[in-house]
């Protein structure tokens, strides 16, 4: 047994196991729940310990395991890192826990609560975790039908219901475009297998053809854009953050979200490069509608929920320029951005979720001057919005400069824009954001509202700041690793049509397909 | 009828024989269902309910047998009787085992709602009885005149067990709009039957088949074709012979309408599988086109139908409109791999459906309505039942690791994967995925009903008996196993489709 699937059965093993436990058991649900999360949290931190990033030019994966799942098909459950994935397996895992330390707001139903919970993070750590197509679709739907189930159980406000149904359209067209994207990348590619490093050796011999590679790319780009909120099919998401319980949102919008990005990056531009390299002038100009368009949309909004939704759509923006620009340095500043948007998107909604837990409402013009009241959590929102704008020292700035520096070369007008788009409008919003929460004068009915009160409440805001911390100042932790992994995939969408090896013509008569 | 004569001179000893021993499943069906008919004679009224475990239990031991005593080199060879009219392949095994399952199932739910039924429970039982034997006759059927007859036997016991609550208006009009639609249906199958049999002088599919390539020029051996397969397209209740579903569906009591669901949906997939692929494969390659629309505007039909509805067998009836269309998919790519994938749907399906509408059958026993507000608080008062309700409906609507999902994702990869050979199958595909989505308004709109309505009225607890309780773990049990390990049963279909063509 692998590191890594212990990690991804932790929670699942535990959801298993409180389906056992009767509902009033509240102490032991909640022990369950923060155990499974946090074994598996420090199961990810000695695997990026161990991770050894000149490994990866020699033996590929790292922490590897694969079993036949149906051969008849070629599916198998095959998990593994390299250095992109490994750093969002463990943002993914500390997020699973702190998410988990933050469900003590729940207090009704809680057993469903916690079950839907540790799939939902089992099911984002297995597709982060997957090298295998299959599995990887299959754990990303594991954890977005708790998603919809969750926004509509424990959900808030008037338009709960309204954004369920949103959400859950939306996600699911977006799944299942991605989906037959999928399919037609294994029926088109003849290897007759999900395994994705077997798929990719297998294209880097022969190419899947000009046109197969134009018609796949489109349902992958547009399905995983879906799934990340690309502008113009961003709707959901602000109003699905706005309703959804906090740890739903954390989770989500921090960790299940990239999953689309780190399916462009691992999958549509290695295997489909010339559809690619057409395709991301159009992405270019697609992510300026995030950046500058959702950015300003985020600066009128009165809930401060859903200006962090939209804030979040906004940041995914870099990332999407970061792969735009199909260098090393752009997709390297990309994974950055990811993993850093993790932690700070998990880290906002988490405060948000406080806030609206001590005083009900997150209505902008309501609140004012809770910084007195709230001494921890209103200097951690206001770290949070230094870190959303892009404040050296926290990890979004590493990344954000990256990308930047990545774009440049190719998208110099776009750059400009995005420039102006992410710094002064999301500083415009986040700062108006925390003057309106918690300066000026505090209204007398929120006299009553307390801190954190002890050092559990606040841990999962420490253990995210933390982070942000750590990679912001070293984000050479991250880069060391993500660099090689990210050299293979630029390799491959550079390396063109043009280089098949001699070998093609043995692995085109020996790819046939088993099913024919 | 003169040109027939010769030709049968013409067959074979080996071919005429009887071979009564193939046929030993049905044997065993037929005496069980009459000898429960002799002892319904004499047992006394309050005991009459139970006859139902007795012959849940004879057809398990029947599926059990299936499985131990089949003596198969391999399920390429097939083995026939009655002069060929009867095939005994890998194909005919699988759904002969599949629907002695369903019948398994469907028996343990009638005794739960032998209660409702004012009289005459042992007939019900032993009517169940008599259409598992027509399913288990269709899955063999190598001849025209088979399909007929067993389709026939599976049709008129369904007639009766449609209106079988005798007091229940809406039970005896559901009865008569089966019986009106169906007899139209079967005139309009025989008329094709006739138009066949004229021009080919055979009703034997595997004559047919090599007489084919002659035939396929001629018009009215085409109109024929057509005709048998509007026939079996109200078995499946494909579009444009859906009509009586939702109606029939609602009407017929719940067991009833659970066994019209899975086991003579599939009997119809059995037998137009037969047809399209044994009899007429080269036929059937022309009408790509009209299998893609069919397929296509199934599935929007009963997807589209279904969002408005509130009768939760009514959905359910549209719904089944639905997956009909999903499953035409796979008879529509024309492949090794979407045949297979029907069979491993319909695995899928059969597990699904039963868990579902045993839940229906048990809550409400009571209410007349079957509005799905009477699902309100479903989690309260059972949550084995809640839980198996939620999960059918998850699995329909095809969200992993439930056997729907693994099911639609191999009906999808084989659709795509013809996308090659014609353009209309990747808009097929998209209509099927238009489908799914839509699929999910209504399928959610159930699981918001059992686990989060305010107007909850009911919450008395619902009494399980052992039996049902066993098989509605088993029914959990299958979906989960289908879907997490698709590996077994995936095998067995792609085995069991080597006889077609």
């Amino acid at each position: 047994m692998s590191l890594l699937t212990f990690i991804i059965c932790c929670p699942l093993a535990a959801a298993i196991l409180l389906a056992f436990v009767p509902g009033n058991y509240r102490v032991v649900m909640r022990g369950v729940a923060l155990l499974a999360t946090l074994l598996s949290a420090l199961l990810a931190i000695i695997m990026f310990m161990l991770f050894n990033s000149a490994d990866i030019a020699t033996s590929g994966y790292r922490f590897d395991q694969q079993i036949p799942w149906v051969s008849a098909l070629g599916i198998s459950y095959h998990v593994g890192v390299d250095g992109i994935n490994v750093g969002l397996v463990l943002m993914g895992a500390i997020v699973a826990f702190a998410a988990a330390c933050i469900s003590w707001e729940i207090k009704e139903r809680e057993k469903e609560f916690y079950i839907l919970l540790l799939v939902m993070a089992g099911g984002i750590l297995g597709a982060f975790a997957s090298l295998d197509l299959f599995f990887f679709y299959f754990f990303h739907e594991l954890a977005l039908v708790p998603t919809f189930i969750m926004i509509g159980v424990w959900g808030r406000g008037e338009q709960k219901n309204y954004a369920t149904f949103q959400v859950a359209i939306y996600l699911s067209i977006g799944a299942l475009l991605a989906l037959i994207g999928l399919i037609a990348l294994y029926l088109q590619s003849g290897a007759a297998t999900f395994d994705i490093p077997q798929l990719t050796e297998h294209i880097r011999r022969n190419p899947i053809s000009a046109s197969g590679q134009h018609f796949i790319f489109p349902l992958l780009l547009f399905g995983f854009g879906i799934l990340v909120s690309l502008w113009p099919f961003h709707t959901w998401a602000p109003l699905g953050y706005g309703s959804a319980p906090t740890a739903t949102a954390m989770l989500h919008a921090g960790v299940l979200k990239k999953f689309g990005l780190y399916g462009l990056i691992r999958i549509a531009l290695p295997l489909l490069p010339d559809a690619a390299q057409s395709w991301m002038q159009i992405l270019a100009w697609l992510c300026l509608g995030n950046l500058v368009y959702c950015g300003w949309v985020a600066m009128r909004q009165k809930d401060f929920n859903r200006l962090i939704g939209y804030s979040s759509v906004a940041h995914m923006g870099f990332i999407f320029l970061g792969i735009a620009s199909l260098n090393l340095i752009g997709v390297t500043g990309a994974v950055l951005v990811m993993i850093a948007h993790g932690f700070l998107a998990a880290l906002t909604f988490g405060l948000g979720g406080y806030i609206y837990q001590q005083t009900g409402t997150l209505q902008m013009d309501q609140l004012g001057g809770l910084l007195r009241r709230l001494p921890f959590i209103g200097a951690a929102l206001m770290m949070a919005a230094f870190a959303g704008c892009g404040l050296p020292g926290f990890a979004n700035f590493a990344g954000e400069v990256t990308v930047f520096f990545g774009a440049w070369k190719v998208f110099p007008l776009v750059t400009i824009l995005a420039c102006w788009g992410a710094l002064i409008i999301g500083a415009v919003y986040a700062l108006r954001a925390m003057r309106n929460i918690l300066h000026g004068p505090l209204p007398e009915k929120w006299a009553r509202v307390a801190d954190a009160p002890h050092l559990w409440r606040k841990t999962p805001f420490i253990i995210l700041l933390a982070c942000l911390l750590l990679f912001g100042c070293f984000p050479g932790l991250l880069v060391e690793k993500i660099k090689p992994s990210a050299e293979q995939i630029i390799r491959m969408v550079h390396g063109g049509s043009g280089n098949s090896l001699p070998g093609s013509v043995i692995a085109q008569t020996a790819g046939g397909g088993v099913l024919q | 009828m003169c040109h027939h004569v010769p030709q049968m001179l013409r067959s074979t000893d080996a071919e005429k024989q009887m071979n009564i021993g193939l046929l030993i499943h049905e044997w065993l069906v037929a005496a069980l269902g009459l000898g429960l008919l002799l002892v319904d004679l004499w047992l006394p009224s309050s005991a009459k309910r139970n006859l139902g475990y007795a012959a849940a239990i004879g057809v398990g031991a029947i599926l059990l047998y299936s499985f131990v005593a089949v003596r198969f080199p391999s399920s390429e060879v097939t083995q026939y009787a009655f002069g060929k009219m009867y095939a005994l392949d890998g194909l005919a095994l699988f759904f002969k085992r599949f629907f002695l399952l369903a019948a398994l199932i469907v028996l343990l739910m009638s005794v739960e709602f032998a209660d409702r039924i004012a009289a005459g429970i042992g007939e019900f039982y032993a009517l169940i009885l008599f259409a598992l034997l027509g399913m288990m006759f269709a899955a063999s059927a190598n001849d025209f005149a088979l399909l007929f007859v067993s389709l026939e036997l599976i049709t008129i016991t369904f007639y009766v067990l449609t209106s079988f609550h005798r007091s229940h208006r809406a039970s005896l009009e559901a009865g008569v709009k089966y019986l009106i639609i169906g007899a139209l249906s079967t005139a309009f199958m025989v008329y094709g039957i006739a138009l066949v049999y004229g021009f080919s002088h055979t009703l034997n599919f595997t004559e047919l088949a090599s007489l084919t390539t002659k035939l396929g020029s001629h018009k009215i051996f085409l109109f024929g074709l057509v005709f048998v397969l509007a026939g079996l397209g109200f078995k499946i209740a494909a579009f444009p012979f859906q009509i009586w579903a939702p109606d029939v569906y609602q009407g017929a009591p719940s067991p009833t309408t659970a066994f019209l669901a899975i086991g003579s949906k599939a009997a119809g997939f059995v037998l137009l599988l037969r047809v399209l692929f044994i009899a007429v494969p080269g036929i059937t390659a022309q009408w790509v086109n009209l299998l893609i629309i069919m397929s296509g505007i199934t599935i929007l039909y009963g997807n589209l139908c279904a969002i408005p509805q509130r009768n939760v067998k009514r959905l359910l009836g549209y719904s089944s409109i639905a997956h009909a269309g999903y499953m035409l998919l796979g008879v529509a790519a024309m492949s090794t791999a979407g045949r297979s994938a029907v069979l491993y749907y319909l695995s899928g399906y059969l597990f699904t459906v039963l868990g579902a509408f045993t839940v229906i059958c048990l809550v409400m026993r009571q209410v007349d309505g079957e509005d799905i507000s009477a699902l309100a608080g479903l989690n309260r008062r059972s949550p084995l039942l809640a839980a198996t309700m939620t999960l059918s409906v998850v699995s329909l609507a095809g969200i992993p690791p439930l056997a729907g999902f693994f099911g639609k994702f191999l009906l999808l990869k084989a659709v795509i994967e013809q996308g090659a050979t014609h353009p209309g199958y990747y808009c097929l595909a998209f209509t099927a995925l238009a489908g799914v989505v839509i699929s999910l308004y209504y399928y959610f709109g159930i699981v918001r009903a059992i686990y989060w309505s305010n107007d909850v009225t009911d919450l008395s607890p619902i009494p399980l008996s052992k039996p049902i309780r066993l098989s509605i773990y088993g029914c959990i049990a299958g979906m989960f196993f289908l879907g997490v390990f698709p590996g077994p049963v995936l095998n067995l279909a792609i085995e069991a489709v080597k006889v077609l063509r």
